[in-house]
Order: C-alpha cells, then structure tokens, then sequence
C-alpha cells in the first residue's frame, strides 16, 4: 500500500454502522502489515470512537453522517473520526469498577477510557458542526515494544 | 444493523457439585442487548451459579460490557449469586480485564475450567 494512501467512510447515525468503520480499519491496519492483536485492538477503539459520535456527537440525527477517514503514514495508521456535536468539553475519569459495584458510578461510560487504552494516540479536538474529532493513532513499532 | 442477541439456558453442575445455569450468548452484545440479557438473568431462579458463555459472541462494546456489570452489581446488592465467564477471545478477555469486570468475576477460557473453578 502506497504511503499517504487515505479512505474515507460516511457512516449514518445509527448504532452497528460502527461495524462498518471497524472493518475498513481492520482491512487497512492488516494492508500495512499490523498484527492480529493490534487489529483487535484497533477495532474496539474506532467502533467505541464511532458510538459516541453517533450518541453523543450526532444524537442519533439521521439527517447526520460521521466521517471516519482513515490514513497511512509511514509506520502509523490514523484514524479521524468527525461528528456534529461541539465537541468533548470535559474528559471522564478512569472507570472505578469499585464504584460502579456500590452503584457510586454509572456501569455504562468506559468507552473513552476503552480508546485512550488501546491506541498509542487518541486526542479530542472541538469545533464547529462538523468539525469535531477524535484522532486515533496506532503505531507499526508497538508490534516490538 | 445490529445483530440480535440471543440467550440460551442450560444447566451443568460444578466441580463444588452446585448446580450452575450456563447461559450462552450469541449475536452483538451491545447497548441493545440489556433487556434480553438482563430477562434471562432474572430468569435463572433460585440457581447460585451462573455462568456467562461467550464463546459464539463476535462483537461487544462498551455498553455491553456495562450490561454484565449490571447483573454484577445485582448480585452485589442480592449476596447470593456468583458469576463466571468464559469462551472470551484473547481480546475480549483483556478487555473485560481493562475495566475491572474480572475482579468480581471469575474469567475462564472454556466451559470446562469454568465449572472447575465455581
């Protein structure tokens, strides 16, 4: 696969279209010689990326796509995932499985910290409708670390 | 686009000679799944030991894995009911690690080490 190679995929706000965006990555991630581990990895990152552009950024607004546009870079896969939301204005802490036990914490909200586990990069950017985005990084030299 | 889930109950006995309710997962465990998973939890009676059987799953996210936590809090609350898991991918089995579901239940890789183990 040529460096700088880029796909783009409209997802509509529906939940399971995240299969969708998890599959191109897979297939991209697999062109550029990741292994099975870190596809899995991957996987779980974008579809946790698209599920909460499709709740939270886009709330379920059929007349709203989120973008997902995936590029390869050298060594590294990066993986943008837009929505229409403004944006993450504040991160959630780590989950606490203690407190969720105790009923202190809600059992859902790990997703974010899903991301940020899984990729060597995940950062937030707020913008405009349609300018919001997670970028998602995974990095070749990991598979030796 | 999400794929149905699916629960089907049998019954085993464990090593300990309790009798354990094996409940087996197909399709996506997502956030779609809570009220089948859950009806098929509250559905188990007075059995003390279920086990979740994930090995025909292929996809969960985040709000599936809180729906296991759901029933993890209810056995907290109840104090009568143990749950173990098993038939998880490697990856799944990190994850469930990840966010602290392994620390109030026990992971095994298949039915047999499950019942072992409970």
């Amino acid at each position: 696969m040529k460096n700088g190679s880029s796909v783009e995929v409209r997802l509509p706000s529906e939940l399971g279209f995240e299969k969708i965006a998890m599959s191109t990555a897979a297939g991209m991630a697999a062109l550029m010689g990741f292994s099975e581990d870190r596809i899995e990895d991957l996987k779980t990152a974008v579809a946790e990326a698209c599920i909460n552009a499709i709740e939270h950024g886009n709330r379920f607004d059929d007349r709203l796509d989120v973008g997902v546009v995936l590029s390869s870079n050298d060594d590294e896969l990066e993986i943008k995932v837009i929505d229409d939301g403004g944006g993450l204005h504040s991160t959630p802490s780590a989950p606490n499985i203690d407190r969720k036990i105790s009923g202190e914490e809600e059992p859902r909200g790990m997703g974010m910290f899903l991301i940020q586990s899984l990729v060597d990069e995940a950062e937030w950017h707020n913008g405009p409708p349609g300018k919001s985005f997670v970028r998602l990084v995974i990095r070749l030299d990991k598979e030796n670390s | 686009m999400q794929s149905a889930t699916k629960v089907a109950r049998r019954d085993a006995t464990a090593a300990s000679g309790d009798s354990v309710a094996i409940l087996t997962l197909s399709g996506d465990i997502a956030s779609t799944s809570k009220d089948t998973m859950l009806q098929a939890y509250h559905g188990v009676g007075a059995v003390k030991k279920v086990l979740l059987d994930f090995s025909g799953v292929d996809y969960i996210n985040s709000s599936g894995i809180a729906i296991i936590i759901q029933m993890l809090i209810e056995e907290r609350a109840a104090g009568h009911r143990t749950i173990g898991i098993f038939g998880l991918t490697p990856h799944f089995k990190k994850v469930f690690t990840m966010v602290g579901v392994s620390k109030y239940a026990t992971i095994s890789a298949d039915e047999a080490s499950a019942l072992a183990e409970m």
